[in-house]
């Protein structure tokens, strides 16, 4: 009973809690870090250095007017940012964040559940989240938010093949699904798979940018031909939601990324033991550090690229990043026939 | 083995009522003081003359059928990645056999221009 309901409980209260105030600091950071690149210093009012901003931002959106157009499909129209939120919060549900410990005389795992699936089980429940976005289109019936629903849709199909095909480059190096066993085959196997796999990285960080929106794909919301995007038409907490669900696709982008590629929890160089002074450090500080530096790299790539044509994300999605990955899993099966 | 579903489902209902529970709780504060004007949908100032769901670009239907090819070739592969260690030189032939199917696929959708954008 507890180990069934009150711990998985317990976790996904704290997970869910640190997801929120991640998201609404990682907006501070991003309008941070955009400041100090383009020598400006960013929110500075609220708070010392502008560190209370997010809340004054949750209150503000907490309390606006929420607006529903009079053509707009009602029920759907609630429902859509419910169901792009959801989606991008349970991922979370097999990320790892660090081997089993000892917690109060019980043996606790830190991650919330782990599934003999886990990898596609993050596949398909990230993929749900389209499912809001065109609804949220449709259901505005405004045509701003239906063209950048369409576009949205489209482009995050288009990539999802591609990350999907590195992923299953992944899978042959750990030979498992599972998340937890991914992060053990690379301790098992002495390296990060970032090292061995190091066309999967690049491809799969250049899909993540695109499946989360982010620029330079962020055709969805390009603000000077679309307005707002998809969610155009939304205001206060709705709209909050959208928002939530966009940055925790982020971080769940990173987390993966992170599990995948750079060895989750695991500290650098694992096995050499002269390193193992740094255990005193937990190991969930490591893959917190990790996947601060994704997150980092994500806004700086913002901060940094100026933004696609449509076309040009099309062709590079269909014609270079499929190709490399289909030419990545072949090479990676040969190599491992190879060596065995 | 299906009990490690169970904190899935859990999350399932936890962020639901969350989600739930944020719109119900600002519907309380928010003010309501709607009019024609505002509940329009936003068209630069200009008043909607149609419904906004028109027909749109083929193009968006080629990708969706695209990706569902794909996307299945996809889901055949994972289990043959888990399985690799023990298929080796048998599993990577199969594995080429299926990959030159897709490619020809490919290359045919490729020439036909299906890939193209504009």
């Amino acid at each position: 009973m507890i180990d069934q309901f009150v711990i998985p409980l317990l976790k996904i209260v704290i997970v869910l809690n640190a997801t929120l105030v991640a998201v609404s600091y990682m907006v501070l950071l991003e309008r941070k870090v955009i400041a100090w690149a383009q020598s400006r210093l960013g929110p500075m009012r609220v708070g010392p250095y502008g560190i209370l901003q997010p809340v004054a931002d949750a209150v503000k959106l907490m309390i606006k007017e929420d607006i529903t157009p009079v053509r707009a499909d009602r029920w759907v129209f609630t429902a859509a940012p419910i169901i792009s939120m959801v989606p991008a919060l349970i991922v979370y549900a097999v990320i790892p964040f660090g081997p089993k410990v000892s917690l109060f005389g019980r043996q606790v795992s830190l991650s919330i559940t782990d599934v003999n699936v886990g990898l596609l089980y993050v596949v398909s429940v990230a993929s749900v989240g389209v499912y809001g976005i065109i609804l949220a289109g449709y259901a505005s019936n405004s045509k701003y938010p239906l063209l950048a629903s369409l576009r949205a849709s489209a482009q995050l199909i288009s990539y999802e093949v591609a990350v999907t095909l590195t992923l299953v480059s992944v899978v042959l190096m750990a030979g498992t699904l599972s998340m937890v066993s991914i992060v053990d085959a690379q301790y098992n196997g002495r390296v990060w798979f970032a090292f061995v796999q190091p066309v999967a990285f690049v491809v799969f960080f250049i899909g993540a940018l695109a499946e989360t929106n982010r620029a330079p794909f962020d055709m969805p919301e390009a603000e000077q031909e679309l307005t707002g995007g998809f969610h155009t038409e939304y205001s206060g907490m709705r709209f909050a939601l959208f928002f939530l669900a966009e940055y925790a696709n982020v971080i769940v982008a990173s987390s993966v990324a992170t599990t995948l590629f750079l060895g989750g929890w695991l500290r650098p160089f694992p096995n050499v033991a002269m390193l193992r002074f740094l255990g005193f450090i937990p190991s969930w500080t490591w893959f917190l550090i990790k996947s601060f530096v994704f997150l980092y790299i994500f806004i700086w790539v913002r901060a940094t690229l100026p933004r696609y044509r449509y076309d040009q994300l099309m062709r590079l999605g269909w014609k270079v990043l499929i190709p490399l990955a289909i030419a990545n899993l072949v090479v990676t099966g040969i190599v491992k026939v190879l060596l065995s | 083995m299906l009990s490690a579903y169970i904190p899935i489902a859990i999350f399932v209902v936890v962020a639901t009522g969350f989600a739930l529970f944020t719109l119900v709780f600002s519907s309380l504060l928010h003010p309501e003081k709607y009019n024609k004007v505002k509940l329009e949908p936003y068209e630069c100032g200009i008043e909607p003359m149609t419904d906004a769901r028109d027909r749109y670009s083929i193009r968006y239907y080629l990708v969706a059928m695209l990706f569902v090819i794909f996307d299945v070739e996809t889901v055949f592969m994972f289990p043959w990645a888990v399985i690799f260690n023990k298929l080796l030189l048998f599993g990577l032939i199969e594995m080429l056999v299926f990959i030159f199917i897709l490619l020809v696929g490919y290359y045919y959708a490729w020439q036909k221009g299906a890939l193209e954008w504009v």
